[in-house]
């Protein structure tokens, strides 16, 4: 039986009178790439961001790897607020902050890219190594720590180089094109060594080529640092091409799941958007 | 039966005490409220539209005091008042265009950075005008005249203060609501660059809010500096930052909201002076600052936003 | 294999501490040649302390991204430490005329003194960062310019004269009079700062300047990082303090207003924010100016029996205050932007002009 690396239960995210996301609930089992796909304000990065921390759902619970590392009820406001009571899940509430979750072997990229700008690209890189080193601000400072700072600096040149982006090591991060940025993006979230990674539209903004360099790019890394990926996209050829199984959310909601061939056929999938032959 | 009438009539007599002894505090706080309540909506608007907490502000409520002095001196009060009036409006409309149009585009640390330069500015103008000695402002007429209440005497201006303030913020509130402009402003308030976007002219609007914020701070100078009559290049400094604190608890970019906290502060700063605390009555209203930024940072009547990641 | 360590450290920053020994030999001759009330050693001291106290400015505002707008206050706490740590037993009676000369009756020694008033400065930084450093960026600078107030008043607070003399000054505590021991004391704290700013905790904090959200995605703890680069910066601001106790022989609570942090904020815009070398920089220049150069705009002029207009007392203020918005308007970066003057452009840069007049000479 394969790991279970993600298990999302009931996860709900509810702002005000906007219920964004509803009784999720998804399974990414070990080296799989799992898609999650909807048409534009489905929740889709909404859940990335109940899953990593950024935001404190108001129901339900993640568990990474067997553990529960996310987990609340509607409380105060929210109690009223609150539609269908049978729903809530009466647990304790950990509610972490993104960093802990990063911490435990969850990476993320973001659907707007957030790189460092004044930082070079290498930098960029660096800074994903920050959290792991043994050190604090006094053996820092004064350098004490520098066989470690050095390991962590030969793992980022290694990593820039497989990349095919040390020959832009020393370059600002706002200076790439737009794809390399992409790439950036993405090898920062590696050199924070996860189990899990979580891609928000990696290709939004490329063009066929890109989108299939991508697509290979994305096995490539799977395979080789052992990953499991979990991504939301709206290039459907890239999708349809690289995942083993789709969740389609609606309105925040599961509407379908399954493999490319089955979700292709999903009448109701059909209707919420897949009409649209071409990329979104 | 009788032990609560008992009761009520001890807890009567104590609080008829407290008033009693604190009467001319209590007159003051409403007074000086009032006015912190004309310089806070200043803030609250520029605030709630540009995101800008305009540090200059209280330096422009000083300006106005200073204008009072020398124009009366030369011209009658009838004419000086207005001129007043129209000096402060055109010097809020030239630090906005000068100052913090050009930065629009920029990070909101470098507009702040800007409005700080402004202020420095703006009191180092005034102590090389004045040669830093402090000047009395002129008497006005019949809002000086003294007047007593209850066990306390105090100057109309104390009277005059919280209603004319609440007929400024009625007749702003109802421009707000039921003009062009009042919506343009809304608008802008809202969302930035959607009303750009919708043909809304922004430099227009941003102008005519600085003009009101500027007229109202003139009027409030014209009252604060007949209570207090001494005028000196930093007489805004404290206004102005207790103004702003008044609009961060009511709430930034609630009209009500600024007016309700600027006569809160005016009050309880007045209390503690009449308890005796002076050293700390200006520290209470940091306090409370930093006490409604932890418990509510919106304020009581602001609203809550989300930033979407 | 220490000393290899430091011998090869030595070699690679030669130029640098060739440059450090020159200056301070420079500053050492200067003192024998020039008078001791010579402007210029005002500039140089004035400068070197406020040079300090606008670099940990720069760390907390221009590297971490956290508009603090209460450094007065952190160097009024280190003013006051110092000053009240370090006044000998027997002065303390004259000191304290009106509090039975004060509760503390022993005097600690200058640089026990002086860290003391790092790590006093610290703490309460430490205390004022819990709640404050959630708040958004304009909330956190009225926040502390708040506690700053809050803090000044205290001082001034008769119920604590015993310790801090209320609202009567401080004096009487031992100063300095070379010119080469704030330029120490700032020089050391300054390379810690760099050496900071250099390290993994400095690219955590520019990571938190530039992107919070992503920050945090990279497993940086944001309430730490933030809460470690205030107390750092408000621990060289103590120390910056207590230099400015030594250098003015008198502290007064009253005189560390809000306008004593503008002007630093200032120094830190127009040396560019996220330079240490432009803060150190901007620091001299706005010292020389608002000191030495400038003060002929003061004084009335006559041209013959012509009175020169506006030459009066306060005009070098306006004409500085001008100065400082057509550099906030207008070069918004700063004399060095985010770039940093090193031993390695100095050299190169000297290397281009040898390049050049070697080409010449070959013509």
């Amino acid at each position: 039986m394969t790991e279970n690396i993600l298990h999302t239960e009931k996860l709900t995210m509810q702002f005000g009178g906007v219920m964004a996301v509803y009784n999720l609930t998804i399974d990414v089992y070990k080296g799989e790439i799992v898609a999650l796909i909807g048409p534009n304000g489905a929740g889709k990065t909404t859940a990335f961001n109940c899953i990593t921390g950024v935001y404190e759902p108001t129901n339900g619970s993640v568990s990474f790897c067997g553990k529960t590392i996310v987990s609340n009820h509607p409380q105060g406001r929210m109690k009223k607020l609150y539609a269908g009571d049978r729903d809530i899940t009466r647990s304790k509430v950990i509610s972490p902050t993104p960093d802990k979750i990063t911490k435990l072997g969850i990476a993320r990229t973001f659907q707007n890219i957030r790189l460092f700008k004044s930082l070079t690209v290498f930098e960029n890189v660096l800074v994903a190594k920050h959290m792991r080193a043994k050190q604090n601000i006094f053996s820092a400072t004064f350098r004490l720590n520098w066989p470690e700072e050095k390991r962590a600096r030969e793992e980022c040149l290694e990593l820039l180089e497989e990349q095919g982006l040390l020959q832009y090591k020393d370059e600002l991060a706002s200076s790439l094109p737009y794809g390399l940025q992409r790439r950036l993006e993405i090898s920062r979230a590696l050199a924070t060594k996860p189990k899990l990674l979580l891609l928000d539209e990696p290709a939004a903004g490329m063009n066929p080529q890109e989108t299939q360099e991508l697509a290979e790019f994305i096995v490539r890394i799977k395979d080789k640092y052992d990953l499991t990926i979990l991504l939301i996209e709206h290039h459907m050829d890239l999708v349809m091409k690289i995942s083993d199984r789709i969740y389609v959310m609606d309105f925040g909601k599961l509407i379908a799941h399954g493999t490319p061939a089955e979700v292709q056929q999903n009448q109701r999938v059909i209707d919420a958007y897949l009409g649209v032959a071409d990329d979104a | 039966m009788l032990f609560i009438d008992v009761f009520l009539s001890e807890a009567g007599r104590s609080v008829k005490n407290f008033i009693d002894t604190n009467l001319p505090y209590i007159l003051a706080g409403i007074s000086v409220g009032g006015q912190y309540a004309l310089i806070a909506i200043g803030y609250t608007m520029v605030y709630g539209i540009l995101r800008l907490i305009n540090f200059a502000h209280g330096d422009i409520f000083m300006f106005a005091g200073f204008a009072m002095v020398y124009l009366a001196a030369w011209a009658p009060l009838y004419v000086a008042i207005p001129l007043v009036l129209i000096i402060t409006v055109l010097l809020g409309f030239i630090v906005e265009r000068v100052a913090y149009k050009p930065l629009r585009s920029a990070p909101r640390m470098s507009v702040m950075i800007s409005a700080i330069g402004v202020s420095y500015l703006l009191q180092n103008l005034a102590w090389y005008l004045t040669s830093g000695l402090a000047r009395q402002y002129p008497v006005i007429p019949w809002i000086s005249n003294s007047v007593d209440i209850g066990s306390a005497t105090t100057k109309i201006v104390t009277l005059i203060t919280p209603v004319l303030t609440f007929v400024l913020v009625v007749a702003l509130v109802m421009l707000i609501k039921h003009t062009k402009i009042g919506m343009a402003m809304r608008a802008l308030a809202k969302d930035f660059e959607t009303s750009q976007l919708m043909g809304i002219r922004i430099n227009t609007v941003i102008s005519i809010t600085f003009i009101i914020g500027s007229f109202l701070a003139a009027i409030g100078s014209l009252l604060y500096f007949t209570n207090y009559t001494s005028v000196t290049p930093i007489s805004g400094a404290m206004p102005g930052l207790k103004a702003f604190v008044a609009a961060v608890f009511g709430g930034i970019g609630s009209i009500p909201g600024a007016v309700i906290g600027a006569f809160i502060i005016g009050i309880c700063e007045n209390i503690i002076k009449g308890l005796g605390w002076t050293t700390f009555s200006d520290a209470f209203t940091f306090a409370l600052l930093i006490i409604i930024l932890i418990a509510r940072p919106t304020g009581l009547f602001g609203e809550k936003s989300t930033d979407k990641v | 294999m220490a000393d290899k360590k430091v011998h090869s450290f030595i070699v690679k920053n030669r130029v640098t501490i060739i440059m450090v020994v020159l200056l301070f030999a420079a500053l050492f001759i200067l003192e024998k040649i020039l008078p001791p009330s010579s402007m210029f050693f005002v500039v140089l001291k004035k400068g070197a302390i406020y040079a300090l106290v606008a670099v940990s400015m720069n760390l907390l505002n221009g590297f971490t991204g956290l508009f603090s707008l209460g450094q007065a206050g952190f160097m009024l706490i280190g003013a006051y430490t110092y000053a009240i740590f370090t006044i000998p037993p027997e002065a303390r009676d004259t000191v304290y005329q009106y509090f039975d000369g004060g509760i503390i009756k022993f005097a600690l020694p200058v640089p026990v003194a002086m860290i003391l008033a790092g790590l006093a400065a610290a703490f309460f930084a430490f205390l004022i960062g819990l709640p404050v450093l959630r708040l958004k960026s304009d909330y956190l600078a009225i926040a502390t310019l708040g506690f700053a107030e809050i803090i000044r008043a205290i001082f001034q607070w008769d119920k604590l004269g015993p310790i801090t003399n209320g609202s009567n000054l401080l004096r009487k505590f031992p100063g300095f009079t070379s010119v080469l021991f704030p330029f120490a004391v700032s020089g050391i704290c300054i390379t810690l700062i760099v050496l900071l700013i250099n390290s993994s905790y400095g690219r955590a904090f520019k990571a938190i300047r530039d992107d919070e959200i992503a920050a945090e995605a990279m497993g940086i703890n944001l309430a730490k990082h933030k809460q470690l680069a205030f107390t750092i910066s408000s621990f060289f601001a103590g120390v910056g303090g207590a230099l400015l106790a030594m250098y003015q022989t008198t502290v007064q609570a009253s005189a560390f207003t809000s306008a004593m942090t503008y002007e630093i904020l200032l120094i830190v815009v127009i040396g560019g924010i996220g330079s240490v070398t432009g803060s150190i920089l901007s620091s001299f220049l706005f010292i020389a100016c608002s000191e030495w150069w400038l003060r002929f705009l003061d004084n009335e002029t006559y041209i013959g029996s012509f009175r020169v207009p506006l030459l009066s007392s306060g005009f070098r203020k306006v004409v500085f205050s001008i100065i400082i918005m057509v550099v906030v308007l207008f070069y918004r970066q700063g004399i060095m932007g985010t770039k940093e003057l090193s031993a390695d452009a100095i050299t190169r840069f000297f290397r281009k002009l040898r390049g050049k007049t070697k080409e010449e000479a070959a013509k």
